[in-house]
C-alpha cells in the first residue's frame, strides 16, 4: 500500500518525536560532551515522556475549550438572532489575543494560585480568537446561492447548519484551530512559569541555572510535538475538503 | 391549486408587490415576466413563503400558506433558481437526493429516483451520479439544478430565473427539456424570467409585471394580439412581431384538410411544428405550400404561405403593432 505524502509526513514527524521522547536519555554522552562544564547534561527530575503526555493534555485541554466556545459564539453571531452580538465578541476575542498570555498568567496566579488551572485559563483565551474569527469566516464564506437553495429545498435552520453551511466552512474553521493548537504548543511552555508541568519546565530550569543543555532538549522536543500537530492538522484539513479533489 | 389575492409585499418605502391577485391552475405553466424590479422574483419567492407578504392571502390547494409550517411547504414545492446553489460538497446523486432525504424516503426508493430524474434531464447516471458539481458544466449544472427540485415529485415547481445564466443554445435546449416534463408530469410551474420571448415560447399564460402590478394575464397569443398597454407591447418589442406571432401556433391551426394535389416535393412537415418554423421552411425551399402530416404520420393536409400571412379563421387586428420603418435598413 502506498502512503499519500501527507499521511507519509505526519508518521515522519511522529516517528521524530518518539524518537525525541523516549531516546533523549541515550543522547547524554552527547550533551555531556557540547557542555563539559555541566554537572548535570541531562534532565532528569522527571521524564520526558511524563512533561510530553502533560503538555499534550494542557495544550488539548484548552485547545477543546476554545474551540467549543468559540465555535458556538461563531455559529451564534452567524444566525440572524445573534448578529447583534458580533461586534462585542470580536472584540473580546481579539482583546484575548492582544493579552500576553505571560500578563493572563500572572493576574491568574493571585485569585487561582499556581498549577495548571490559571495555564488551562491563559491558554483558552489565547486560542479563542482564531477560533472564533475564522468560524465567522468559514460560515460567512458559504455562497449566497447554496444558502438560498437549502432553505428553498426545504431545510431548517439547524439542518442547513449541520449539513450545509459547517461541513463547507470546515476547511476555514479548521484553519483557525490548527493555528490555536500550534500558537498553544508553544505558549504553554511558558505555562511552567506558574507551576504547570509542561515541556517549558526543563527549559524555565535551564535559563534559571544556565543549563543550555535543558533549554535545547524542552526546545527540540515541543519543536518535534508542532510538527507532529502541523502535519495532523494539513492531514485533516486535505479530507475536509477531499471533494473538491475528487475526479 | 394556488391562488393570490390583494397580495402586498413593501421592502421599506418600496412596494415590491401592489395587490396582486391571481391564480394559477393546476398543472399550468405559468411565465411571470417583467423588467427586473418588476416583483415577479417577490411574487415567486412568498408562493413558498421564502418572504412573508405584508398583506394579503396565498392559498395553495386551498389552504392558507401563512398557517402551514414553511419547510413542510417548501419540501413539496421545487424550486430552481438561477444561480442553481447546487450543494458542491455533494455529489449529484446526494444534491438530487436532498428533498427525498429530508422526507426520510427509503435509500432504494431515493437511488431508484435519482436514476429516473438523471435519465429525464438527459444525463448519464454511470457518468453523473458520483460527479460533483465543480465537475458539471453550467447547463449541466442547471439540469441536475431541476433534477433535485423535481426529486420529490412536488405538484408545483417554482422557477427564478432558471436559465438567464446559460448561453442561448444550452437554454434553448434546457426550454425544451422543461416543456416536455411540463407535457409528461402534469406539474405545475411557475417559471420568472425577464426574456419575453422564453415566456412566450413555454407559457400556457404570461402574467406581464410592472412596478409591483399585474399589468396582464393572459395566452402568449392574447399577449402578442391584445396587449394590455404599451408597456406589455414594448416588452414583446416591434422587432419580428410577425414571426413571433407565428411562434405562438402550430401548423394544425392553419393546415388545409385538402390531399395535395399536385403531389408537393420534399417531406411532409409536422402539425405540430411551430409556424415560424413552417415559414422557414417554405423560404428555404423556395414554396408556397408545404405538405403536413398528424402526429402519426398519416397526411393531414397543406400549408399555404397565404394562410400564414393571415389566419383564416380570424378578423383582422383591430389595432395592427407598427412595425418599425423598412428602410433605412437598420444596421444589425
Amino acid at each position: 500500500m502506498r502512503l499519500d505524502p501527507l499521511t507519509g509526513r505526519l508518521m515522519l514527524a511522529l516517528l521524530a518525536l518518539a524518537a525525541l521522547v523516549l531516546g533523549m536519555p541515550a543522547l547524554k554522552p552527547l550533551f555531556a560532551a557540547l557542555y563539559p562544564a555541566l554537572d548535570r547534561p541531562l534532565y532528569e527530575a522527571e521524564t520526558f515522556l511524563t512533561l510530553t503526555l502533560d503538555h499534550m493534555a494542557l495544550v488539548g485541554a484548552s485547545s477543546l475549550i476554545a474551540v467549543a466556545a468559540g465555535g458556538l459564539a461563531g455559529i451564534a453571531v452567524t444566525r440572524p438572532w445573534g448578529a447583534e452580538f458580533r461586534g462585542l465578541l470580536e472584540a473580546v476575542a481579539t482583546m484575548g489575543q492582544t493579552f500576553p498570555p505571560v500578563a493572563v498568567l500572572a493576574l491568574a496566579v493571585p485569585s487561582i494560585g499556581f498549577g495548571p488551572l490559571p495555564a488551562l485559563i491563559a491558554l483558552s483565551l489565547y486560542a479563542l480568537l482564531p477560533v472564533v474569527r475564522n468560524t465567522i469566516a468559514g460560515l460567512e464564506g458559504v455562497s449566497d446561492a447554496v444558502r438560498e437553495s437549502a432553505r428553498g429545498l426545504g431545510m431548517g435552520p439547524w439542518e442547513t447548519l449541520f449539513r450545509v453551511e459547517l461541513p463547507l466552512a470546515a476547511p476555514v474553521i479548521l484553519a483557525g484551530v490548527r493555528t490555536a493548537v500550534i500558537v498553544n504548543t508553544g505558549t504553554a511552555a511558558i505555562a511552567s512559569t506558574v507551576g504547570a508541568k509542561t515541556l517549558g519546565l526543563p527549559i524555565i530550569v535551564g535559563l534559571n541555572g544556565s543549563n543550555q543543555a535543558y533549554v535545547i532538549q524542552g526546545a527540540l522536543i515541543v519543536g518535534a510535538l508542532a510538527l507532529v500537530l502541523d502535519a495532523g492538522f494539513e492531514r485533516l484539513a486535505a479530507w475536509s475538503v477531499r471533494w473538491r479533489t475528487e475526479g | 391549486m394556488i391562488a393570490l389575492e390583494r397580495v402586498t409585499k413593501r421592502f421599506g418605502s418600496w412596494t415590491a408587490v401592489d395587490a396582486v391577485s391571481m391564480t394559477v391552475e393546476e398543472g399550468e405553466f405559468l411565465v411571470l415576466v417583467g423588467p427586473s424590479g418588476s416583483g415577479k422574483s417577490t411574487l415567486l419567492r412568498m408562493m413558498n413563503r421564502l418572504i412573508a407578504p405584508d398583506s394579503g392571502i396565498i392559498r395553495v390547494d386551498g389552504a392558507d400558506i401563512a398557517g402551514l409550517p414553511p419547510e413542510a411547504l417548501r419540501r413539496r414545492m421545487g424550486y430552481v433558481i438561477q444561480s442553481v446553489g447546487l450543494f458542491p460538497h455533494w455529489t449529484v446523486e446526494r444534491n438530487i437526493a436532498t428533498v427525498p432525504d429530508l422526507l426520510g424516503w427509503p435509500r432504494a426508493r431515493v437511488r431508484d429516483r435519482v436514476t429516473e430524474l438523471l435519465e429525464l434531464l438527459k444525463l448519464d447516471p454511470r457518468r453523473f451520479r458520483t460527479a460533483y458539481p465543480h465537475q458539471l458544466s453550467g447547463g449541466q449544472q442547471q439540469r441536475v439544478g431541476v433534477a433535485r427540485a423535481l426529486a420529490a415529485e412536488p405538484r408545483v415547481l417554482l422557477m427564478d430565473e432558471p436559465f438567464s445564466a446559460l448561453d442561448p443554445i444550452t437554454r434553448g435546449a434546457l426550454q425544451g427539456e422543461m416543456a416536455a416534463i411540463h407535457r409528461g408530469t402534469g406539474t405545475t410551474i411557475v417559471f420568472v424570467t425577464h426574456d419575453m420571448d422564453e415566456a412566450l415560447a413555454l407559457a400556457d399564460r404570461v402574467a406581464v409585471m410592472d412596478h409591483g402590478r399585474l399589468v396582464q394575464c393572459a395566452p402568449p397569443l392574447a399577449i402578442l394580439t391584445d396587449p394590455a398597454s404599451g408597456m406589455v407591447r414594448d416588452l414583446v418589442g416591434r422587432e419580428e412581431w410577425g414571426l413571433k406571432r407565428l411562434a405562438v401556433e402550430t401548423v394544425a391551426r392553419r393546415v388545409r384538410p385538402e390531399p395535395a394535389i399536385p403531389p408537393i416535393p420534399g417531406p411532409p412537415v409536422s402539425s405540430a411544428t411551430p409556424l415560424h418554423r413552417a415559414l422557414s421552411e417554405m423560404v428555404a425551399r423556395g414554396a408556397d405550400r408545404l405538405p403536413v402530416v398528424d402526429g402519426e404520420g398519416r397526411p393531414a393536409g397543406v400549408l399555404h404561405l397565404a394562410d400564414l400571412v393571415r389566419d383564416p379563421s380570424a378578423p383582422p387586428p383591430v389595432s395592427p403593432p407598427v412595425s418599425p420603418p423598412v428602410s433605412p435598413p437598420v444596421s444589425p
